[in-house]
């Protein structure tokens, strides 16, 4: 893995000496420092302390609880479901889970926070001291992947606040608090990253963690998983120098991104003799800059106190006793299943596959169930597997501009279309279309062989057809054969292109090219 | 005699069997009473219709259906903080005063639940921070013992509204709060029985809170066994407030108990100054009283008692500033028609919302949060309230321990209006929450009784005190000095 980062490095640095593109090291003066707090929402029924729905959507102002609108006399009762989910998110991250955290009220008053304050976990968080390791690979950024680690200095539990929405013509507020108490996590990340791509990275592993884990839907597009970016710059060597925050960056590549752009703007400022002042920004995803938030002018003091109605949080660090008050965390590691750097792993060794497949095949879960599924009940050759869904399909999704996760092709349909397309019944192009006609039609019914009949496109491997159709192209063109006679090998290619057009692409190439030459030959 | 100030919830019942009275005209009485002693202004507001038609459900099941519930017809009142279900609550605050809750606090849902008939929602200092009930937004509650109309006393507070309901007649029992005495404090003053439960015995859900570490709800009942009867119905675990003890809860029985094997301490640090003489006599008065009954008695020392005052403002203050920063006028209560900027919306609606009492804790326990004072504040009040704790740790274990402790409740009987708001209310906290405020830090219980009558013809009453979940021992105690002193039910005109 080493080798990798060396030549990562070096590739990157002979790069970046003709673009300008990347901040990190195409002035040397300057070494940027990323980190990440990355605020997760659990994937519960009901909200961290309130039997409110927990739902993503839902008719404004309806999934509120007296509790959520901080009405006088409510108490909060935590969900025990959150503090699974969070010990089971911090086992995954090889976290240190504390026998016992509590419960903090941070201050602050704005309209969609009813209390005037959020329930967190400033002083004794839920687990600390964990780690993430993750490939950094962009393709068309990076040319190999490489591993990097950061570490997590704590994950608390903590809630949601409220949506406010401005109406700036009509002057007034509308406060949706259907997200108000909604559970978050929030885990805080060391500041150790380089640059946007590996803070892209990192989420993007992140969030493939907390799917596999059930714990959050991932989904950044709802705010599901948001992030914010510490960034700052200074001399190598140097301690951490001020620093500017991100704020509630909501998505992956906006996480690219927004670093990318920030450190632009502090190298600059920084080359020019300025000061870079401690602000928090924001990312415009559309401008793609950042810009100050201005809301920050006055140095919040959260006036922190240990929250009264919520005792102290234990659990059960050392046996699988488990009881409504004290959860086990043993039997919580019990159930973990099946990390990405485990699946990745699993496909490179038992599939022999490449490590740039592996990385994209588990970046896409959807993509991966079917390569499971394809690859376990039939000796189908693993690698065109993973290249047909990875190269062919993912580009038939991505031109119609479907979410993977939307793809209505059943696991039957590709089934038999990878069996067609292995067994040489149709072109890897007709396979092609028939990806694009399944999720045109989105018909779980219909049969991929059905449509190759009736769109015609079964691919000819009737050796005396195709023989017809060589001699055909020989007869129309006896320039071309003239001149292959003469010992311009290279026609054939141009003999050959004719063959694919006038068939319209549908005999078996490779059969097509041992006809079209022995003809050639016995010619002579 | 008036039979309404002297009846009990046994004598109600045995009326009921006996069809000397109904529930329908036990209650018809007690909302008369109410009425006529309007000038006291014990309730906030009386809930005529709701009184009405628990009596006849009450009267149904006791006669009809025969299957008569522990409270049936008993009428109670509760303190204005805690949440009725469409009946105003408004914490005696401008800022709750059209507050209407749509949920029922455990404490009333549980007293519901048993048959009692609520006839009103009692006063309190605005959001139960005073120790007089005289800093309400509907007025002070006076003290009916001597009351004329020129010259009348303090009841004692917050839950000055819930004792002069008990006292005058209108209830048979009714719900306080206590966070530093505002149960005791009153009953003493009043002259009834106030108990302050074990915190997390019983469910502070749907109570609108002051300081949630110390807040207990309160009972004020004639005698100790009826605040038994309520508190058995009332205490016992509560899903929807964490703080209750998980263990389910045994009912407390009175009976015998042999007082030669019980042992109480008099802390000496309670003999403090500014005590009156009266107070002094009464609890030397029952010292001698239950030595001849065998008790062991011996001197004991509290030696942080003296601190607990400031500390307990602290952390009053500290959870008073965070627990009002839902009152901004945007999801309930009060919203003034500022409309230039949500921040000058939050700060005229809690301007006019909160009184200066209200408002002057709030800026000071902001004050004692800011990240630069939090360690010399919060974080030393804390530490101090620990060294409190574990006075009450240290005399009720080891070898010289002992099980009780009795005190003073207050340092004098009822000052006259006029006294009392000659200081401050700060000042007046400082002063009345004295003998009181150390349970709460510990959470302990404590019970006030009245003992006799001082030479204003004003009740004298004394506190006891035990370890947590001591409840039974404390409360049998309380019954024997009860009914050895025969304290005189009131003689209001």
């Amino acid at each position: 893995m080493k080798l990798i980062k060396l030549y990562h490095q070096f590739n990157y640095k002979s790069r970046l000496a003709s673009s300008c593109r990347f901040s990190t090291v195409s002035n040397k003066k300057w070494q940027s420092v990323v980190g990440l707090e990355v605020h997760a929402q659990l994937n519960t029924e009901t909200k961290l302390f309130s039997g409110a729905q927990n739902v993503f959507g839902g008719v404004v102002n309806n999934c509120v609880s007296l509790f959520d609108a901080a009405i006088p006399g409510t108490l909060p009762v935590l969900n025990r479901k959150c503090v699974e989910l969070g010990i089971m998110t911090a086992l995954a991250l090889s976290c240190k889970v504390n026998e016992v955290s509590t419960f903090d009220r941070k201050h602050y008053f704005y309209a969609d926070l009813p209390a005037g304050y959020q329930i967190t976990q400033q002083k004794a968080p839920l687990a600390s001291d964990g780690s993430i390791d993750f490939q950094v690979f962009t393709p068309g950024v990076h040319k190999k992947p490489y591993r990097k680690r950061s570490k997590i200095k704590q994950i608390q539990l903590e809630q949601d606040s409220g949506k406010s929405l401005h109406d700036a013509e009509l002057k007034r507020s509308l406060v949706d608090l259907n997200r108000a108490g909604a559970p978050l996590m929030e885990l805080v990340f060391e500041p150790d990253l380089e640059d946007g791509e590996e803070a892209a990275a990192l989420v993007k592993e992140l969030v493939l963690i907390v799917q596999r884990l059930g714990a959050c839907t991932g989904r950044m597009e709802e705010g599901a998983l948001r992030v914010d970016a510490n960034v700052s710059l200074r001399r190598p060597g140097d301690p951490l120098s001020t620093r500017t925050e991100i704020k509630n960056i909501g998505s992956v590549r906006g996480v690219a991104g927004a670093i990318r752009h920030e450190i632009e703007r502090q190298r600059a400022i920084l080359n020019n003799g300025g000061r870079i002042i401690n602000e928090t920004r924001a990312w415009d995803a559309i401008a793609r800059v950042t810009i100050p938030m201005r809301d920050k002018e006055v140095v919040q003091d959260y006036r922190y106190m240990p929250e009264p109605n919520l005792p102290p949080l234990r659990v059960n660090l050392t046996t699988k006793d488990d009881h409504n008050d004290i959860l086990s965390v043993l039997l919580i590691q019990d159930k973990l299943p099946v990390l990405p750097e485990e699946s990745r792993k699993q496909l490179i060794q038992e599939f022999q596959l490449r490590p740039e497949t592996a990385i994209q095949l588990v970046n896409e879960p959807v993509l991966l169930e079917y390569f499971q599924k394809l690859t376990t009940d039939n000796k189908r050759s693993s690698n065109k597997v993973a290249n047909l869904l990875i190269n062919d399909l993912l580009t038939v999704l991505n031109k119609r501009k479907l979410d993977v996760d939307d793809c209505p092709i059943t696991v039957k349909q590709l089934k038999e279309l990878t069996d067609m397309h292995l067994s040489k019944d149709i072109t890897l192009d007709v396979c092609r279309k028939v990806l694009d006609e399944l999720i045109a039609l989105s018909d779980s019914d219909i049969s991929p062989l059905k449509v190759v009949h009736e769109k015609g496109w079964i691919l000819t491997s009737n050796e005396d057809d195709i023989k017809k159709l060589c001699v055909e192209v020989l007869e129309n063109n006896p320039k071309l054969v003239k001149q292959y006679k003469e010992g311009k090998i290279k026609v054939f290619k141009a003999l050959m292109g004719i063959l694919f057009k006038n068939s319209q692409n549908k005999v078996d190439m490779a059969v097509a090219s041992r006809i079209m030459e022995g003809l050639l030959k016995n010619d002579k | 005699m008036d039979k309404l100030v002297s009846y009990t919830i046994k004598t109600v019942h045995k009326a009921y069997r006996e069809k000397m009275l109904t529930p329908t005209s036990f209650i018809d009485l007690s909302l008369q009473k109410a009425k006529q002693t309007n000038e006291l202004n014990a309730f906030v507001t009386l809930t005529e219709d709701e009184a009405e038609n628990h009596a006849i459900e009450s009267e149904k099941r006791f006669y009809i259906d025969k299957n008569t519930k522990s409270l049936d017809g008993i009428s109670i009142g509760i303190k204005d903080n805690f949440c009725t279900s469409s009946i105003v609550t408004t914490c005696a605050s401008d800022m709750l005063k059209n507050f209407v809750p749509t949920y029922d606090a455990t404490v009333y849902s549980r007293l519901r639940n048993a048959g009692a008939c609520l006839i009103g929602k009692c006063n309190l200092d605005e959001f139960a921070m005073g120790s007089g009930t005289v800093d309400s937004l509907f007025g002070p509650t006076r003290n009916p013992w001597g009351y004329t109309k020129d010259r009348w006393r303090i009841t004692g507070g917050s839950s000055g509204g819930s004792a002069v309901a008990v006292t005058s007649g209108a209830c048979v029992a009714a719900i306080g709060s206590d966070t530093g005495g505002s149960t005791r404090n009153p009953a003493a003053l009043c002259g009834v029985v106030g108990l302050k439960p074990t915190y997390g015995l019983v469910s502070r859900y749907g109570l609108i809170p002051l300081v949630n570490s110390m807040d207990v709800p309160g009972i004020l009942a004639r005698t100790v066994e009826d605040a038994i009867t309520i508190l058995n119905t009332i205490a016992g675990p509560d899903v929807l407030d964490s703080t209750t003890f998980k263990e389910p809860f045994n009912p407390i029985e009175l009976g015998d108990i042999d007082l030669g094997r019980v042992r109480i301490g008099i802390p000496k640090e309670y003999h403090c100054q500014g005590m009156s003489k009266e107070i002094i006599e009464t609890w030397s008065y029952v010292i001698d009283l239950l030595e001849k009954e065998k008790v062991k008695m011996k001197s004991v020392s509290l030696p942080n008692t003296s601190v607990s005052i400031a500390v307990y403002s602290i952390l009053n203050q500290c959870e008073v500033a965070s627990n009002m920063a839902r009152y901004d006028g945007v999801e309930f209560g009060l919203r003034t028609k500022e409309d230039s900027s949500t921040e000058e919306l939050y700060a005229s609606t809690r301007l006019k919302g909160f009184n200066n009492v209200v408002r002057s804790r709030i800026l000071a326990g902001n004050y004692f949060l800011l990240t630069k004072n939090y360690q010399n504040y919060y974080i030393k009040a804390l530490q101090l309230r620990r060294l409190i704790h574990d006075d009450f740790k240290n005399v009720f274990n080891g070898e010289n321990a002992v099980d009780l402790l009795l005190t003073p409740t207050t340092l004098s009987d009822a000052p006259l209006f006029e006294e009392f708001t000659s200081k401050n209310n700060r000042d007046q906290c400082a002063y009345q929450d004295y003998c009181t405020q150390p349970a709460n830090m510990a959470g302990i219980p404590a019970v006030s009784i009245p003992i006799c009558l001082s030479k204003n013809n004003l009740p004298l009453s004394l506190q006891l005190m035990g370890p947590r979940l001591s409840e039974a021992l404390m409360m049998n105690v309380a019954k024997h000095i009860e009914s050895i002193v025969k304290f005189p039910a009131l003689n209001y005109p």
